[in-house]
């Protein structure tokens, strides 16, 4: 439906259908399980050991740790993905940065959201941080600094359903859904069924 | 939120958000090493403490080292404020010296409403560790946190605070917070120690404890405040303890699920008997420490947000 | 001596508007307008739409010289009570040193003559320093220099009952009254605020209404046995109403003031937690201010007095605990009570004379003081503007101090003009 004449409604333009999301979520599972040697030789007894650092053998499966909001069911829908393509269940939580956050002093403030790092914990474990948009790379640095209060990862990796540019930091995905060149007026939202009712990725222009 | 002066007043909307807050915090920190977070780093926070109160003053200094705030101590002893300097003064100059938030206790109801208005035009914040008879908004919190946590809600609960109402603040602030929080709350206590115009209170009042203890969600016991006591108010701390103390006979009257309280400091076998004091029914020890959590939750709320 | 010539004024707010020539001190003539003739020299004032009333008297008024010439003097409180429509004053006797005295007492009286700005009266202590221990030199006060009248250990009050006794019984020889700050020390210890639910949801110590009520109750039947007359301050409280209303019905020869505070202001302003509001006795409810406006109408209470209390700024901009109480009246009673008592109808200018000259006049037993407003009566008179209106501003008040609770209001009636026995004392809310 056009908007009503005179309203000065921006243009909302959908980037990814809902089919678009659960495909790109599927192309990411594998890329994961690529990178992280998931198709190797696994050894899903020490997946939830937690103790399998120190020994000799096959390495750990990585620990998916969203970023709330969307950061969360989105790893969650990863990990279940991965689960699927590769047999190994990856644990998967979530990370709330908050309270490490350097913008704080700019908005009103901000309720915390849930942190649940799963039971096997962080330590010498690849993580994959999990967010919906990749932007100015602000959110992603409060994510790690959290993240070392939890513990020592072996490694970080980044995923990100849509990465839209205009970093301020020096901070790169290894995981993207999408690469949406924007500018800096325009807004990136991501729906998705368990926090918006549908799934979908719109863009609104200014 | 600009200070927390009072919970009278404190909408539910508010309040929730300041126990989601602590409880969000308590998990957060649960079993970790390193207690603490960046998110006040570079803010100053003061404690002005008129009276003595070691746990209070204590669990407002942990909750904001936890949170990375600098945390400077002034206690009415060693500072200008034992040389007679007035309150508005003292408030101006650690104001001017930097302080993002002041946490006071005084023994003049009403002392942080002057501070908070003094500093009107200043970023700095004001929240109140106790004034005078008035209120402890930060007592209550972590009372209401510690029975959300225990009963699992608090709404429909019904609540005894049980003693020296008249001269306690933590009375009055548990009073406005958990009606405010849908729960049902009875005052015993002699009919000395029940404050004047008490009826138009959002609470019923008792004078018999036994008849309301079967019925009870959970008892609040009060301290006994010598200190703000002017004439007998009751005959003997023997008579007080038969009338009014959480014995052990009184525990069995309670349902099995109902929970015990005392903000602190307890006077063992005169308000409480030991073995209740000591009892796992006691929340004593989980109040203590959801009170850092709260108090963290409330410098999260005074001083990460916008400035206003 | 000069001459003046009042024109257009309306005597008590009532009837056609006269013109009214004042001359050597007294009132010369009063006429219908334009038919009063005065001699080319006389001063004109143009009262047209102004009611004229006798000069009003203040029997409780805190001068605060000697002590605290830091918050008032003889001088800046004359200035006050003037600009207020005042033409005589009674300072209470809690300075430092207390006036328990003739010294003291004679001191206040002479720097009021110099000053000139109104008959201010010095109060005599009852007891010595207020100490509540034993008699002031109440006689040589009385009969001495300053002629004390009144005697009061306001402030504090007279609670010793034999030594409340002793002074209302020592009091009949000499007549002279005692008036008595009703307030049980032993019922307001710590007491900071009007015993209620403000007080109680707020934290404040409470001022029981029966710390008044029982000393009140007390000293009319010690008055009633010693043959004496008393005289109560300030009374605040439903309850003293009714006990007024009984010692007056058995004869006791009781006399009682209210303040405009108390006429006006609640312990809603508890609230707020400032000092400026702290006054002791306390702001009562609601009900209390409603049943003492109707006991002034009624004559029950006789009259208003002030309890102008200048506190410096360091008193009074602390927490409340610390706070001295007390509160600036001189300027602002006429205005409250035209605001509680005119407006509401209770009272009509008349009644204001009453209440506000003639009454406390004969309290005092001043000869020259709320009279008729008469030929050959001394020109002890205030014109007030009924219908004007002010705000009110601490700062610009007369007083040293700046402590009144009505900073910001707007109020009604305005003093155009007080006249101490012939004499502009005040003009256009001007004083020399």
């Amino acid at each position: 439906m056009a908007p009503p004449r005179g309203a000065a409604a921006p243009a909302e333009r959908e980037l990814l259908s809902a089919g678009d999301v659960a495909r790109t979520i599927a192309r990411m599972a594998h890329q994961v399980i690529e990178k992280t040697a998931l198709d190797g030789p696994v050894s899903p007894a020490a997946a939830d050991s937690g103790a399998g650092g120190d020994v000799a053998g096959p390495p750990l499966p990585p620990v998916l740790l969203g970023i709330p909001t969307r950061g969360t069911p989105l790893a969650h829908r990863l990990a279940a993905r991965i689960e699927e393509f590769s047999g190994v269940a990856v644990p998967a939580g979530a990370l709330d940065v908050t309270l490490y956050r350097d913008d704080l002093r700019r908005k009103p403030t901000r309720p915390l959201e849930e942190t649940d790092v799963p039971a096997g914990g962080i330590d010498d474990r690849v993580v994959i941080l999990v967010d919906d948009v990749l932007f100015s790379g602000r959110t992603v640095r409060s994510a790690l600094d959290a993240l070392s209060d939890h513990g020592r990862p072996r490694a970080v990796q980044l995923a990100a359903l849509v990465d839209r540019g205009h970093r301020e930091l020096p901070i790169r995905a290894d995981y993207v859904g999408k690469n949406v060149p924007t500018s800096r007026t325009e807004e990136v939202s991501v729906l998705l069924a368990e926090t918006d009712g549908r799934d979908a990725v719109l863009i609104r222009g200014q | 939120m600009r200070d927390l002066l009072t919970t009278d007043g404190l909408g539910r909307d508010e309040a929730t958000a300041i126990l989601d807050t602590a409880d969000e915090l308590k998990r957060t920190l649960l079993g970790r090493e390193v207690r603490k977070l960046p998110t006040l780093r570079g803010r100053t926070v003061i404690t002005m403490f008129y009276e003595n109160s070691t746990r209070t003053r204590v669990s407002f200094e942990i909750a904001g080292k936890w949170m990375s705030a600098d945390v400077v101590n002034v206690s009415a002893g060693g500072s200008s404020v034992g040389k007679g300097e007035s309150l508005r003064d003292t408030a101006l100059t650690l104001s001017a010296a930097g302080a993002d938030c002041v946490i006071v206790r005084h023994p003049a109801s009403g002392a942080p409403h002057r501070l908070s208005g003094w500093l009107a035009d200043t970023r700095t914040s004001v929240v109140n560790a106790g004034d005078g008879m008035h209120e402890h908004p930060t007592q209550a919190l972590l009372d209401a946190a510690t029975l959300r946590e225990r009963l699992g809600g608090i709404e429909g609960r019904r609540i005894a605070i049980v003693g020296d109402v008249l001269h306690s603040r933590v009375a009055r602030s548990n009073v406005h917070l958990l009606t405010t929080l849908g729960a049902e709350v009875v005052l015993v206590a002699p009919p000395t120690l029940v404050p004047r115009g008490v009826e138009q209170w959002p609470v019923t009042t008792a004078f018999d404890l036994d008849s309301q203890l079967p019925g009870l969600d959970a008892v609040m016991m009060l301290r006994v405040q010598a200190e703000r006591m002017r004439g007998g108010f009751f005959p003997s701390a023997r008579e007080y303890s038969i009338a009014y103390g959480l014995s052990e006979k009184r525990l069995a009257m309670l349902p099995d699920h109902a929970v015990v309280l005392h903000p602190g400091p307890m006077l063992r076998g005169m308000e409480i008997a030991s073995p209740v004091a000591d009892s796992p029914r006691a929340a004593v020890t989980d109040q203590v420490s959801n009170g850092v959590h709260v108090r963290m939750a409330v410098l999260y709320h005074l001083l990460a947000g916008e400035e206003l | 001596m000069t001459e003046l010539l009042i024109t257009g004024a309306r005597p008590y707010g009532e009837g056609d508007p006269v013109d009214v020539l004042v001359a050597d001190g007294v009132i010369a003539e009063i006429g219908e307008r334009g038919a009063v003739r005065a001699p080319s020299s006389a001063e004109v004032l143009d009262a047209a739409g102004q009611v004229l009333l006798p000069g009003l008297v203040d029997l409780h008024t805190h001068l605060r010289e000697p002590g605290r010439e830091d918050t008032e003097t003889i001088e800046s409180g004359s200035r006050a009570a003037a600009l207020g429509g005042y033409t005589a004053v009674f300072a209470m006797a809690n300075t430092d040193p207390v006036a328990d005295n003739a010294l003291v007492a004679g001191h206040v009286l002479r720097r009021g003559r110099e000053v000139g700005l109104v008959d201010v009266h010095p109060v005599g202590a009852v007891t010595v320093g207020l100490a509540g221990e034993r008699l002031a030199e109440i006689g040589t006060m009385a009969t001495g220099e300053a002629g004390v009248r009144l005697f009061s250990d306001d402030g504090k009050c007279v609670a010793d009952p034999l030594l409340m006794r002793r002074a209302l019984e020592y009091s009949t020889s000499l007549g002279v009254v005692i008036a008595q700050h009703a307030e049980e020390p032993r019922l307001t210890d710590g007491a900071q605020a009007h015993e209620g639910e403000g007080a109680s949801r707020l934290g404040y110590v409470g001022w029981p209404a029966s710390a008044e009520e029982s000393i009140v109750a007390r000293d009319c039947v010690l008055a009633r046995h010693a043959g004496a007359r008393l005289h109560v301050c300030h009374v605040s409280t439903t309850g003293t109403v009714d006990v007024l209303s009984w010692a007056k019905g058995l004869g006791v020869d009781v006399s009682a003031e209210v303040t405009p505070h108390h006429l006006l202001l609640t312990d809603e302003r508890l609230e707020t937690y400032d000092p400026v509001n702290k006054v002791n006795p306390p702001l009562r409810a609601q009900r209390d201010t409603e049943r003492l406006r109707q006991a002034l109408a009624d004559g029950v209470l006789d009259c208003v007095a002030t309890d102008h209390a200048p506190h410096a700024e360091q008193d009074k901009s602390c927490e409340w605990d610390a706070a001295r109480p007390g509160m600036l009246g001189l300027q602002t009673a006429l205005s409250i009570v035209a605001d509680t008592m005119v407006r509401t109808g209770l009272l009509d200018w008349r009644g204001v004379a009453r209440v506000m000259s003639e009454r406390p006049a004969e309290i005092a037993g001043l000869p020259d003081q709320g009279r008729p407003l008469a030929e050959g009566e001394p020109a002890n008179l205030v014109l007030v503007d009924p219908d004007a209106e002010w705000t009110v501003r601490g700062g610009k008040l007369a007083s040293i101090a700046d402590n009144t609770p009505y900073d910001g209001m707007r109020l009604p009636a305005v003093v155009t003009a007080t006249l101490l026995r012939g004499r502009l004392t005040a003009r256009e809310g001007k004083s020399d």
